[in-house]
């Protein structure tokens, strides 16, 4: 494939990607991406794009492939066809142009949600090699627009929304009030040193779903557990650095984070509904710092929700009514094995489930994952559009009664709100934590 | 002077307050913080409807706030909570605000003396630090990482001194970020500044910078070291000449820089917190000499001893001999004194002190629920309900236990002085 066919001729404006190409000459790629391919790509790099045997396996596993009339651009194989295969073949003598396609090839047209490397004969990761396209993009300085300025949050804020210091607290003395009003004696307790649990969330908490915070803390309030929130950065645990491949930003976030929690002495950090930020620190941030597991034992809300309902900590006074579908996350689903858990918290707390087909691990992404959603509007009807599949799975679990999504993550929370708007499917989208709110027989006091 | 040689160190135990009994005079009590000294344990307690105080000792400040947060106690003694009044917030001090009022107020830190308390500032939605309730002159966009000099004149902190619009990442990338200095700002401008570090004698400030998207380096005083680094940590001063140290990514791995050139020939995995001898003499940082194993390095010698999990709360004794440290593996928390980990691990360990003498080390642990203190390897015999961090005596010769003993409204706050030879038999 030669670099002009690489070209989409209908491209969408992204800023970030074309004022940053100004300044690059097929010099400066080829310079950076020596740089880069052996010292960071090495073996693993070249293993998983050389052995491809074009069998296309990997195709009918991608929702942007099934939604997009099967067009093979948009399969696995072909993303890598077109984007690091020919900056091996060319040792990084590419265009501009290509490297403008690359960049937006690996940020909005892959999720890096895995499920082609279930598929694959050989297990290779296209989710890696897309990741690895997006660092080149990041050493560029061709990253999407969107996604760009939230990596920037991250490394003056260390959250993802440009919370400033005094507004995180702010919002959770906030929140506690708003939650006293309704259970006597109620705390939100900012930097208790010696807490059991750290309960960490991601930026758009405190900026646009504040009540996800109230509901966590009637939940500990009910269980009755020792829990903290930090007063300092380090409270979010979300990580748009590491999907732009700025992984130094991510090693400085994801070190503050653990930090935090060690300052804290805490023995567990419990985090929300997210999936990304699970990756981040359950997998890739810790290990850029050279701990091999997380340093702090953390916990996913599917996980301690399940913990809570299986040990009877919090109990059900009457379970949700409506039929619901289950969306599994990919990042916690095919990335640390959550769907049985999932299942029994979703059982525990609704009368009816519908499933969705296919499910557990085998389930399609949101399409918002994998930082797409975060490289923002430009690129909202793409990605939209290139998730017709879910909207299908959808529509078939409506068709079979299913009233109520539950999507226990934040991203899936954003790609599947768009999709249920965009394609009219009529249907409820929840977190685990707004349904277990909503049944959960709740103290009066907990004085 | 050593703060602590005021106390009294007379051995014997005392009662100074029936905590479980506080609940019963208020709507709530939240958790208690003993005073360095031992002589007081206080919390923020709820006296009213929206009407919130601190006990002392049995005791409730007169004042009483809409909110009171952060309640921690100064080293030298005195009790500090963040406070508001009808919207407007404040610190109170013993129980008497400071006369200035802020929109808010937080990230309050002490000087070792305990003589000089800084906190962030937003007024107005602009930021700034005030010291003992006085402000700095300027004012900016946002700030972060303060940091106050070791006697208290001045502080500084990671300013935003261009204003730019969420999704202007070209105008970011032209750098918006600076350190302030007693409000005066650094002539140059940069992507990021973080953690900053005075030098001993209060004159001068280094902080990590970002000079590109991917170039790090120390900046010190506004002027940044000739080399870059793909990735730096946090700075610090030697104690007496001048020069600054910070761990960075270079060729090979992760190895010490001093003042822009690598001064330990070792690569790991990782380095950071980097600290010296209070003599100067001695370098030691937490290292991975290898990916996912965990120890300190003296001087750029690691231990042979490494964990797992992780290693943190390190601290060189006063004579600049030892190190101890808190090591992790699978959970389970040890004290690791120069490479040899105590045998009995425990569910968390706080921050293991030394002796004056530098002979013993102490530190508070946890283990099923209850709390106690162990003194080089020793436990005490008895757990309690909680315990603070231990002090030794000047003289080395006795140990401090702070703590609640019993449950419900049986509990009390002890303060006892136990001779260190009871407990190393």
């Amino acid at each position: 494939m030669n670099d002009e066919a690489a070209v989409d001729k209908n491209k969408i404006y992204d800023e970030g990607i074309e004022k940053g190409a100004e300044k690059l000459t097929p010099e400066i790629i080829q310079n950076v991406y020596r740089k880069m391919v052996d010292a960071e790509g090495g073996a693993r790099l070249k293993t998983y794009v050389e052995t491809c045997v074009s069998c296309g396996l990997c195709s009918e596993a991608c929702h942007f492939y099934l939604s997009n009339d099967k067009d093979p651009r948009f399969s696995p194989a072909g993303k890598v066809k077109q984007t690091m295969a020919v900056l091996m073949k060319k040792k990084g003598r590419v265009s501009v142009d290509f490297m403008k396609r690359a960049s937006e090839i690996a940020s909005t047209e892959c999720n890096l949600c895995k499920r082609c490397a279930m598929y694959c004969p050989f297990g290779l990761d296209v989710a890696y090699v897309m990741l690895f396209v997006r660092r080149l993009c990041h050493k560029l300085g061709i990253s999407p627009q969107y996604i760009q300025d939230t990596a920037h949050s991250h490394s003056v804020t260390y959250n993802q929304m440009w919370v400033k210091e005094d507004e995180w607290v702010d919002s959770l003395q906030w929140q506690e009030e708003e939650a006293q009003e309704e259970i006597e004696g109620l705390r939100i307790p900012i930097e208790k040193e010696g807490a059991d649990f750290m309960y960490s969330v991601i930026g758009p908490e405190p900026k646009f779903r504040a009540q996800l915070i109230y509901q966590a803390a009637v939940i500990f309030n009910a269980a009755g557990l020792n829990w903290t929130m930090p007063a300092t950065p380090g409270w979010d645990n979300s990580d748009m650095a590491m999907y732009t491949g700025d992984n130094e930003i991510m090693a400085r976030t994801k070190r503050l984070h653990f930090e935090t929690a060690m300052r804290l002495k805490v023995k567990r950090i419990v985090m929300g509904e997210c999936g990304h930020a699970f990756r981040s620190i359950y997998d890739m941030g810790n290990r850029a710092l050279g701990w091999r597991m997380p340093p702090v034992e953390v916990t996913h809300s599917i996980e301690f929700f399940y913990e809570l309902l299986k040990a009877g900590k919090i109990k059900i006074a009457q379970k949700y009514q409506p039929t619901v579908t289950i969306h599994d996350p990919c990042n916690v689903i095919r990335g640390r094995g959550l769907h049985e858990m999932l299942r029994y918290v979703v059982h525990a707390i609704c009368e009816n489930v519908e499933e969705m087909h296919p499910n557990r691990e085998h389930n399609f992404c949101c399409a918002a994952g994998g930082g797409v959603i975060n490289c923002g509007p430009p690129w909202k009807m793409k990605r939209v559009d290139g998730n017709k599949v879910k909207a299908q799975q959808l529509f078939d679990a409506k068709s079979r009664g299913a009233e109520t999504c539950v999507a226990p993550c934040h991203n899936c929370h954003g790609g599947l709100e768009d999709i249920i708007h965009h394609n009219e499917i009529g249907m409820d989208l929840k977190f685990l934590g707004d349904i277990i709110y909503e049944v959960m027989e709740k103290p009066e006091s907990v004085l | 002077m050593d703060i602590s040689n005021s106390w009294d160190w007379n051995a014997g135990k005392k009662e100074i307050a029936q905590f479980g009994n506080w609940p019963a005079s208020f709507d709530w009590v939240e958790e208690p913080y003993a005073s360095p000294d031992g002589e007081k344990i206080a919390a923020v307690v709820k006296t009213g409807e929206m009407e919130f105080s601190v006990c002392v000792n049995g005791t409730a400040w007169e004042n009483t706030f809409d909110k009171v947060w952060y309640l921690r106690f100064a080293p030298d003694g005195r009790l500090t909570g963040i406070v508001s009044d009808t919207g407007q917030w404040t610190m109170a001090v013993d129980g008497v605000a400071w006369e200035e009022q802020f929109d808010y107020l937080w990230d309050t830190q002490f000087t070792k003396d305990g003589q000089t308390i800084v906190c962030a500032v937003q007024q107005g939605m602009q930021y700034l630090i005030a010291s003992n309730g006085a402000l700095w002159e300027t004012k900016f966009a946002n700030i972060g990482h303060s940091a106050v000099s070791l006697d208290g004149s001045r502080t500084a902190a990671s300013v935003q001194t261009e204003s730019f619009n969420e999704g202007e990442i070209f105008k970011f990338q032209e750098g918006c970020y600076s350190v302030a200095v007693d409000g005066k700002v650094w002539d140059r401008n940069f992507i990021n500044a973080w953690r900053l570090a005075f030098s001993p004698d209060s004159q001068k400030v280094a902080a990590e910078v970002r000079v590109n998207l991917y170039e790090y380096t120390i900046a010190v005083d506004g002027q940044a070291w000739d080399t870059t680094y793909p990735i730096i940590w946090e700075p610090c001063f030697h104690p007496s000449d001048g020069s600054v140290f910070a761990p960075a990514k270079a060729d090979g791995g992760w190895t010490m820089i001093r003042d822009g050139k690598p001064c330990w020939n070792g690569r790991y995995a990782q380095v950071w917190h980097q600290m010296f001898s209070p003599d100067g003499n001695r370098l030691a940082a937490i290292v991975a000499p290898k990916y996912g194993k965990w120890t300190m390095a003296i001087d750029d010698t690691p231990w042979s001893r490494t964990f797992d999990g992780f290693v943190t709360d390190a601290c060189f004794s006063p004579d600049s001999s030892r190190v101890a440290c808190i090591g992790v593996n699978d959970k389970r928390y040890q004290v690791c004194v120069d490479g040899q980990a105590w045998s009995e691990g425990y569910d968390m360990v706080w921050a293991p002190v030394f002796s004056p003498d530098s002979q013993h080390v102490a530190a508070k642990v946890e283990k099923d629920g209850k709390y106690t203190v162990v003194v080089d390897g020793q436990k005490l015999k008895e757990s309690y309900t909680m315990v603070w961090d231990p002090v030794f005596s000047p003289d080395s010769q006795y140990l401090l236990l702070k703590a609640l003993e019993g449950s419900g409204s049986d509990t009390v706050y002890t303060r006892t002085v136990l001779p260190l030879k009871d407990i190393l038999g």
